[in-house]
């Protein structure tokens, strides 16, 4: 990678050696409840608040899939995490329970992927030999951070995407089995002018659009080189909108295109755009998809999480929406 | 890449909009029923207690407020809200719905910080516009009165 490049490409690559992911009761209705290596009976996980109860599900997701990958706390040498709560709460509070030195990271709900690359890049460096990656979010934590109080009566608008309560964790090591990280593609903030709040997928669109565009470009790839590109929270919406501005590009990945936040829900479930939030992408790439790698359904996907990075103090203040998105290649070893 | 301008026309054009034919009429009649109600009530109490017609309306607006509040309690009015949208917010129940709602989540933070702080956070805008336009109507009011 050099200056003016995006495109990082492992000589070395990292296995993913585990994942884990546990969701709340509503997504554990949805298409993917097979998948998920837990669904909660109910949203509170037996605590006294919610934040507490997203916490208490992050550090779950954590323990699980070190202990997946056949590890202990100290074999670890990283923990990479974040989540969408102010000062991100719900990853420092779990670390606080846990062995593990502590990188705490923020880019919305696209940070998944931004743990996912640089913990790629720490274990490539050669200085680390395991690390973990993680995220989580909360659908009640997240509405009354952002939103309203639960209990009031308001509609949501169309193109609305309902915060997916999950999260999930992944154990990258340099030796071991599971599908590799081949290259990663750290994405630029795109802001187009997009100010409704409830309209994130449109205003992350672009940001992914030339992510992945960027991407192809750069390591001279076509689109059908994945057999998936799969985006973290675009909805129903945003999705449409990422393909006609790749179209324009001339990239047609309307065939093997996939989204997190349309896969994690139905149509009968209310949602109306899909899923959102930072534990989207996590909790849906640690089952469903390490489990297609696994079946070998799958030989190459391009991950692309995606991030609106807006606050509440922005929205209020007049700002528009500015996205992210990062990709990363995972393929089988 | 297609440009920010093009864009912003793109999505606007494209989004989904309300579907307002299917909205309105359920917002209008859930809206109605509730106003019914409290017309029952006004009619219950200034037939059956001895007290004046003015009596009756504060008494019924109390009893409004006491459902709304009641309901939102139970974890009921926002579900009347998703169907409802506007019909069940316009009315004095919405109204008790927005206060209770931040009050019962804020419970977590402290009664001072919590439930007392935020209690008026959706509903402060209209207390406060409220206030504000009666102030505005009593000047008038007053400044009419002298000639």
């Amino acid at each position: 990678m050099n200056g003016g490049e995006q495109t990082i490409v492992f000589e070395r690559k990292p296995h993913i050696i585990a994942g884990y992911g546990i969701v709340g009761p509503k997504e554990g209705e949805g298409p993917l409840a097979q998948y998920f290596d837990e669904v909660a009976k109910d949203d509170l996980f037996d605590q006294k608040s919610y934040e507490k109860a997203e916490c208490k599900m992050h550090l779950l997701a954590i323990e699980r899939a070190i202990e997946r990958a056949g590890l202990h706390e100290s074999d670890v040498c990283a923990l990479l995490s974040g989540d969408l709560l102010n000062q991100i709460i719900s990853s420092s509070f779990s670390a606080r329970e846990l062995d593990i030195p502590f990188l705490g990271l923020y880019n919305a709900c696209s940070t998944f992927g931004e743990a996912l690359i640089l913990g790629s890049i720490m274990l490539t460096s050669g200085s680390m030999q395991k690390v973990a990656c993680s995220t989580s979010s909360h659908f009640s934590t997240a509405e009354r951070q952002y939103r309203y109080p639960l209990e009031l009566g308001t509609q949501m608008t169309p193109t609305a995407q309902w915060t997916v309560t999950g999260s999930g964790c992944s154990v990258l090591s340099m030796d071991g089995e599971g599908p590799v990280v081949t290259s990663a593609t750290v994405g630029k903030v795109v802001d187009y002018d997009i100010t409704d709040a409830n309209n994130m997928g449109a205003a992350m669109a672009p940001a992914a659009a030339f992510t992945i565009a960027t991407h192809l470009r750069e390591l001279r790839r076509k689109a059908d080189y994945y057999d998936y590109i799969v985006t973290g929270d675009l909805g129903i919406f945003g999705s449409e909108m990422l393909h006609q501005l790749l179209l324009s590009e001339g990239i047609d990945i309307a065939e093997n295109h996939l989204d997190c936040g349309k896969l994690i829900f139905d149509e009968t479930q209310k949602v109306h755009m899909g899923g959102s939030g930072a534990g989207c992408s996590s909790s849906v790439f640690n089952t469903y998809f390490l489990q297609q790698f696994k079946e070998d359904k799958i030989k190459r996907m391009l991950f692309v999480p995606t991030g609106a990075l807006l606050s509440k103090v922005s929205s209020l203040q007049g700002e528009s929406i500015p996205g992210i998105a990062h990709a990363v290649a995972i393929e089988v070893a | 890449m297609i440009q920010k301008e093009e864009y912003v026309e793109l999505v606007k054009k494209t989004t989904p909009k309300s579907k307002e034919l299917k909205t309105l009429p359920i917002a209008f009649a859930v809206g109605g029923l509730i106003c019914c109600i409290g017309q029952a009530f006004r009619l219950i109490y200034s037939t059956f207690l001895p007290i004046g017609k003015v009596t009756a309306g504060s008494l019924t607006s109390v009893t409004m407020i006491f459902i709304g509040s009641l309901l939102t309690g139970v974890g009921i009015y926002d579900k009347i809200g998703k169907v409802a949208g506007a019909g069940s917010i316009v009315p004095i129940t919405g109204f008790a719905n927005s206060v209770v709602s931040p009050a019962m989540e804020f419970n977590r933070e402290g009664v001072v910080l919590g439930v007392m702080s935020k209690m008026f956070v959706v509903a402060g805008p209209v207390i406060v516009s409220g206030v504000v336009a009666s102030i505005v109507i009593a000047l008038v009011y007053y400044i009419v009165g002298l000639f």
